[in-house]
């Protein structure tokens, strides 16, 4: 009984009211008929193109900046590196020049664009975050805003020859949702892409197994992210970091900078949402500009809360099972509420309703009791 | 000399303490010449909007004297509204008595959901701005439960003006034409007169009785405020008055002349006051007189063809300008009771106000109350006055707007006035009228200006609680060891219990 | 006769978490008369008086036993409320006033004066408004009944000099109608000399308008110069009622501190060792240490190898300060040398790296990563300073989870850490252990000058012995210089070779462990054995 009580309180309510609903859901899905093999496909493939942007939210906690809302700027730093990074494949003309290289050097070239950007950004703003200890989620979240609203007027203002980027007819100005099915759109996730534009031997990077899809080069590069996080955590480093997140002070007497290690912690936080956002462009396909990224922060650190993280203490773990639950609930929703009642919206108002419930859900925890 | 530097050192502080709004005047002057339009419809689209948004933004300075900071919570007083406007169409009802029914729903609504926020806000002491913005997402996805899935899909609503064609689900916008729209704009000034007169009757009907049950001593401000109330009731059965009064638009131009007479004639009274009753000498006489000159000079200004044009050409909704003055009075009335001592007791500090008696929760949950509630009374203004209700669109940037609005007038998260609201709403909105245009000749793109103005109502919001943020921290000073014996044994089992938690 | 007395609290026991702070104490105040209450940190004086005002954190845990009666009648205070009913007033420690608000505001908080309304009467009192003219004149003529006619009763309370304050806060207990009893706690701690006797003429011109007072302070000269009769706490329990006339310095002295000194550690190992004037391990030269609440004021000292050298002294004095600026905690003037080394403080883990090794006083605050397994807490300081504990692999230094396992469990077994394995959080488990796990951290450093913080503060008995034991046995067995800081003048009594009591901000004297009783006390009061004679 005691065992029984002791399970119960480390899943914790919420978790298992939402675990217990995402199962009915699968269930009732599978009831009503739904091949078990494409919603699980679906369901896999946005855990992996979520995972990488909840996974930032590890060195944020763990560094003691708490629930990094503003991974915005992490978001934006990896859709400018993109959009760069197309427009040189397009000005050089890489497609005719590099064939089937041309999106791998492109996802690279993005890919380091954004990181080299989201560390200055990073850095900058870990600065900040150390002047408004306290209160950073709230200052986070209007940064983040802020940024999002800052990074419209710039996306708006930049003139790019590449037409899957730009409008037509107009000198300048970048569409809402750029294509990246000529650039590197599906590469790692989605076999048709693979099949048809890579050579044999790289085949392995998304097949099919009957109904079910398998991304198994998104899978391994995220495993390789999660590994690599996992292990930052386990060096000198990495210790010290979660030290200074978890004890300012103890760790002030071993003599370590708490300021410094906060910074570093929001900067690898940042570096991993431009990651993140790249991963998420290929799988989805899509470059998703303007307001679209406002309220990923959002669903990022209500999926690692639903994981079981709390606002001081985070893991690995946390993200894999809060990805997972979170995004499993949005992909079988939809199917299960069409057949009951015809609202397609139903999933979004889902979405806004458990994110930011089990966001009070933990500020309430953190914040509870008297002054 | 020395009365020389003063001067200059109050107008640096002066200039210091409103960087914010200084900086922003700039910027929206700036703007309003880049945008080469015309004053009358900057003016007159300022007025419009200081109708629509000011109460909304008055709701803000209640929590913020109670030091629950800047209530981004207001969403949920928003929300009442529209759960009472959808009703009220629904039923079918309409103009100044359907208006009335919608702040009777909303209002008990509103109480409620203050209430629970208040208790929320309880449980988070010194997180109430993050959990006042996520409870705000929070509360629109119920709302979006409610009207998309509730409302047609569990409760059988049948209206096709109202519902989506399939049955379940409110539709994206409501007309209020002909029945809510200008519900509150369109009371005639007579109307208003008359009722005044009603109420102050009866007020002070109430007040005799009450005196003569020796509960209540009558004073001279009563019979005043009676005699000036019936003087003008009087009056508006003069026909040219009565004709004149029985509009519900005012010119600015009268707006403006009926408001230099009020003052004037109270300089007057001031001036006869300190001659012929207290027999000071004219020192006292400086400043009326001085004010008399500023008042002839403004109204000379008005005879400038320019400033005439745009002044006859704005016309002011009456009612929702008293809602606004009301309220500007209620704020400033509150603070003078028990209650607004103990709110501004609580907003210095709670640990004190604990130790000296006043119920602090309890003040706290009073003050969202108030701030919901007048929150859902601002937004009945607005949708009144806009005349068509985007039901799933008019709430979720009230809190953002009002409160980039409020600072922009240069209020922080622990200090706003009534004056900080009225000159942000000005402000901000002058900014919001002119931002596309100005974009549009800036960088030959509306668009910018649209973007530049969602961005500078971020970032100043951004701005001003990052720099509170920076004031408390480096306020805090490093934890005492002191008194360590019993304050860490007595909090132990709490420490632990979070560790266990976390 | 008993109801002589206006308050008269009678056998008071108070428990904390099985820990038993108060023990039948008695305190009986007769009106008009300025009784002092005098005991060491830590004797129980603020729980008596948390009991006094009926404070939650008494109910919350666990109340109390005993009885209180004022004028005669058992009294049953439950909410701080109630105490305020029967005239008991406070004047704290830490200002109780909004800096923002003006003094009679300040005065007035709380208790405003209102005017019924038209709405309140319909509506309830707090829409009373503000009577401002009547609390003015109140706020007034509270501030004359103290002689304070010099300050305005409009004036903000915020940029006052401290001695206003206080001087507000007494003016605000005195305004309470039907005060009775007042409460001063430590008043004179903040305030200048001149204020601090403006203070003391305060307290006597309120005893003479018949309220009594209850004066709690250090300081023993202030208690004869104006207190009637005093009541003397040590450990909990009640010690004696004194009137003043018939006591002198040096017997109070001895009444709060005498007890006997329990033998904490094996005397096998109370070996004599050589210590000498020219082996210095660790110097202080004019050491400043801006800790707010125990500040270090230009402090010299050397301390010998090879020693056990123990700083005591009353809380608030600076003991405390001297470790916590060493360790980075605090900015820091002046000298400190190591082994002739000078310390550069600014640094951060300057002090670690020289081999000088710190348990903090405040476990869970510093001392300790609460939510971090043992391992971690143990290794943690040594893997970051030295290194250690870790595997390289190229530029990347990753934990060596098999080799701090090892050590974790060799410390577990050598303290008697009772845990439940390597990997159990520090936050679960006891104050005993939790101690252990931090000497174990400090000692995988194998420093050569360990400092020690109130070591023994709120662990139970066996944890206490063994820890001092253990200190002991470094010392004698690997000749590690020891520091210990502790209010509990019998540990440093039974264990150390020198002990220097501090008090404001600087060594006072420097005692050997067998000087008298009464020596100590005075010592402790910051009272020169001359003075007291």
């Amino acid at each position: 009984m005691k065992t029984l009580k002791n399970i119960y309180e480390n899943i914790g309510l919420p978790r298992l009211i939402i675990g217990l609903f995402f199962i009915f859901l699968v269930v009732t899905s599978i009831v009503l008929g739904f091949s078990p093999a494409a919603l699980f496909s679906d369901v896999l493939r946005r855990w992996l193109m979520y995972g990488t942007l909840v996974l930032a939210m590890v060195p944020g906690i763990q560094s003691g900046i708490g629930l990094n809302f503003g991974i915005s700027l992490g978001i934006s730093a990896g859709l400018l590196g993109s959009v760069f990074a197309m427009e040189i494949s397009f000005l050089r003309n890489w497609n005719e020049v590099l064939g089937a290289g041309a999106p791998w050097l492109t996802l690279l070239l993005a890919l380091l664009f954004g990181i080299i950007m989201a560390a200055i950004l990073g850095t900058l703003y870990g600065m900040l975050l150390n002047r408004v200890k306290g209160s950073e989620m709230t200052v986070s979240t209007y940064v983040g805003f802020s940024v999002i609203a800052f990074m419209n007027i710039v996306w708006l203002s930049l003139a790019f020859k590449n037409g899957e980027l730009s409008w037509p007819l107009q000198g300048r100005g970048l569409r809402n949702t750029a294509s990246l099915s000529g650039s590197f759109g599906g590469l790692l996730s989605n076999p048709d892409v693979v099949q048809s534009t890579q050579p044999a031997w790289l085949h392995w990077l998304a097949f099919k197994i009957g109904d079910f899809t398998v991304p198994l080069g998104l899978i391994l590069v995220f495993a390789l992210l999660c590994f690599i996080i996992w292990l930052f955590f386990r060096s000198k480093l990495g210790i010290a970091m979660s030290a200074a997140g978890e004890n300012q002070l103890f760790t002030t007497t071993t003599g370590i900078n708490v300021d410094g290690k906060r910074i570093q912690g929001t900067a690898i936080s940042t570096v991993l949402g431009a990651v993140g956002i790249i991963l998420y462009a290929q799988t989805y396909g899509f470059l998703q500009l303007y307001n679209a990224p406002l309220m990923m922060g959002f669903a990022s650190v209500a999926s690692i809360l639903i994981g079981g993280a709390s606002v001081r203490r985070a893991k690995i773990s946390h993200v894999l099972i809060g990805t997972l639950l979170f995004q499993g609930i949005l992909v079988t929703a939809l199917p299960v509420v069409n057949e009951v009642i015809e609202i397609g919206t139903l999933p979004e108002v889902l979405r806004i309703i458990i994110s930011n419930g089990i966001i009070l859900y933990a500020l309430s925890k953190t914040k509870g009791g008297n002054q | 000399m020395s009365q020389k530097t003063n001067v200059l050192q109050k107008a640096g502080s002066f200039l210091f303490d409103n960087k914010v709004m200084i900086a922003f005047a700039a910027i929206c002057v700036a703007a309003i010449v880049l945008s080469g339009s015309p004053m009358t419809f900057i003016v007159d689209g300022v007025f419009t909007r200081i109708t629509r948004n000011t109460f909304t933004v008055l709701a803000l300075i209640i929590p913020v004297l109670a030091g629950l900071g800047l209530n981004f919570g207001i969403v949920i007083g928003a929300v009442a509204a529209q759960i009472a406007v959808f009703c009220v169409v629904y039923w079918g009802f309409g103009g100044f008595s359907g208006m009335l029914l919608s702040v009777l729903i909303a209002t008990p609504l509103a109480v409620l959901f203050g209430y629970l926020v208040g208790k929320l806000f309880n449980r988070m002491k010194g997180a109430e701005m993050i959990a006042g913005l996520i409870l705000g997402y929070f509360a629109d996805g119920l709302y979006q439960l409610l009207f998309l899935v509730i409302i047609g899909g569990i409760i059988p609503v049948n209206n096709p003006k109202l519902i989506i064609s399939g049955g379940v689900g409110v539709k994206n916008t409501i007309d209020l034409t002909g029945n809510l729209k200008y519900a509150i704009d369109s009371v005639r000034m007579v109307d208003i007169v008359t009722v005044l007169f009603y109420v102050v009757l009866a007020i002070t009907a109430i007040k005799v009785v009450l005196h003569l049950l020796k509960k209540y001593q009558l004073h001279k401000g009563d019979f005043i405020l009676f005699g000036v109330v019936g003087l003008l009731f009087g009056i508006s059965y003069i026909p040219v008055i009565e004709r004149f009064l029985s509009t519900d638009r005012l010119g600015l131009l009268d707006a403006l002349t009926a408001v230099l007479i009020v003052l004037a004639v109270v300089q007057i009274i001031k001036i006869v006051k300190s001659i012929w009753i207290d027999k000071k000498p004219a020192k006292n006489l400086v400043k009326p007189i001085l004010a008399l000159l500023g008042y002839g000079l403004i109204f000379g200004l008005t005879f400038i063809p320019e400033i005439e044009n745009v002044l006859l050409f704005v016309k002011l909704p009456v009612l929702p300008f008293l809602l606004i003055a009301g309220l500007c009075w209620f704020n400033h009335k509150i603070l003078s009771t028990r209650l607004g001592q103990n709110m501004r007791t609580v907003g210095q500090s709670q640990s004190v106000a604990m130790a000296s008696g006043i119920n602090v929760d309890q003040t706290r949950v009073i003050a969202m109350i108030i701030s919901t509630v007048l929150a859902s009374w601002g937004q009945l203004i607005f949708l009144q006055n806009i005349g068509t209700f985007s039901t799933y669109g008019a709430h979720t940037q009230i809190a953002q707007f009002a409160i980039a609005a409020l600072l922009v007038g240069g209020a922080s998260v622990q200090k706003a006035t009534n004056k900080q609201a009225i000159i942000g709403v000005i402000l901000f909105h002058t900014l919001f009228i002119v931002a596309p245009q100005a974009g549009k000749q800036l960088f030959d793109n509306a668009q910018i200006g649209e973007y530049f103005r969602v961005f500078v109502s971020y970032g100043v919001i951004a701005l001003s609680l990052a720099m509170h943020a920076w004031k408390q921290f480096k306020k805090e000073v490093q934890p005492p060891t002191e008194g360590i014996d019993l304050g860490n044994s007595a909090l132990s089992p709490m420490a632990e219990k979070q560790q266990i938690l976390d | 006769m008993e109801d002589q007395y206006l308050l008269s609290m009678n056998n008071i026991s108070k428990e904390y978490y099985g820990n038993r702070v108060l023990k039948g104490v008695n305190l009986k105040v007769k009106p008009g008369e300025i009784h002092a209450l005098v005991g060491e940190n830590g004797a129980g004086k603020s729980t008596l008086m948390n009991i006094l005002f009926g404070m939650p954190v008494i109910y919350s845990t666990g109340g109390f036993e005993g009885e209180i009666q004022m004028s005669g009648e058992s009294t049953s205070i439950d909410c701080p409320h109630t105490a305020m009913n029967c005239g008991i007033g406070m004047v704290h420690q830490e200002f109780m006033l909004i800096p923002e608000f003006n003094v009679t505001e300040n005065i007035k908080l709380g208790r405003e004066i209102g005017e019924p309304t038209a709405f309140s009467k319909i509506f309830g009192n707090l829409l009373d408004k503000m009577n401002w003219p009547q609390m003015s004149r109140d706020a007034r003529k509270a501030l004359d009944s103290i002689g304070m006619m010099n300050i305005e009763e409009y004036a903000k309370v915020a940029g006052m000099p401290i001695g206003y304050k206080q001087f507000v806060e007494i003016a605000r207990e005195i305004d309470k109608t039907g005060i009775k009893l007042l409460v001063f706690d430590e008043p004179t701690a903040v305030l200048t000399e001149g204020e601090a006797d403006r203070l003391l003429e305060i307290m006597r011109l309120i005893a003479q308008k018949g309220i009594a007072i209850i004066f709690i302070t250090h300081r023993l000269t202030e208690v004869m110069a104006v207190a009637d009769s005093m009541t003397i706490l040590r450990d909990g329990e009640f010690v004696a009622r004194k009137d003043v006339k018939e006591i002198n310095l040096a017997r109070i002295a001895e009444l709060m501190i005498g007890r006997k000194v329990d033998k904490l550690v094996d005397d096998s190992l109370l070996r004599s060792r050589d210590l000498s004037d020219d082996k210095i391990a660790l110097e202080f030269k004019n050491y400043h240490v801006d800790m707010p609440g125990e500040r270090v004021k230009g402090m010299n000292i050397k301390i010998r190898e090879g020693e056990i050298f123990g700083f005591g002294g009353l809380a608030g004095q600076g003991k405390i300060g001297i470790a916590n600026g060493i360790m980075g905690l605090f900015d820091t003037q002046g000298d400190v040398y190591a082994f002739g080394k000078r310390l550069d403080l600014s640094k951060l883990g300057e002090a670690l790296r020289n081999d000088i090794a710190f348990v903090s006083e405040d476990r869970r605050g510093v001392g300790l990563l609460l939510g971090e397994s043992i391992e971690r807490n143990i290794t943690f300081s040594a893997m970051q300073i030295k290194d250690e504990f870790l595997t390289h692999i190229g530029p990347i230094k990753l934990l060596d989870k098999a080799k701090a396992d090892q050590h974790t469990r060799d410390m577990i077994k050598l303290l008697d850490i009772r845990c439940t394995g390597t990997s159990q959080a520090a936050g679960s488990l006891s104050g005993g252990n939790q101690q252990k796990v931090c000497l174990a951290r400090a000692i995988t450093m194998d420093p050569k000058i360990l400092i020690v913080s109130e070591p023994t503060r709120g662990i139970d008995i066996g944890a206490k012995k063994l820890v001092l034991e253990y200190l002991t046995k470094i010392n004698r067995e690997q000749g590690t210089t020891i520091v210990m800081i502790s209010s509990e003048l019998v540990e440093l009594r039974s264990l150390c070779d020198r002990i220097a009591i501090v008090s404001e901000g600087k060594v006072f004297s420097v005692m050997k462990p067998d000087d008298s009783d009464a020596a100590f006390g005075l010592a402790m009061a910051g009272v020169r054995e001359e003075e007291a004679a």
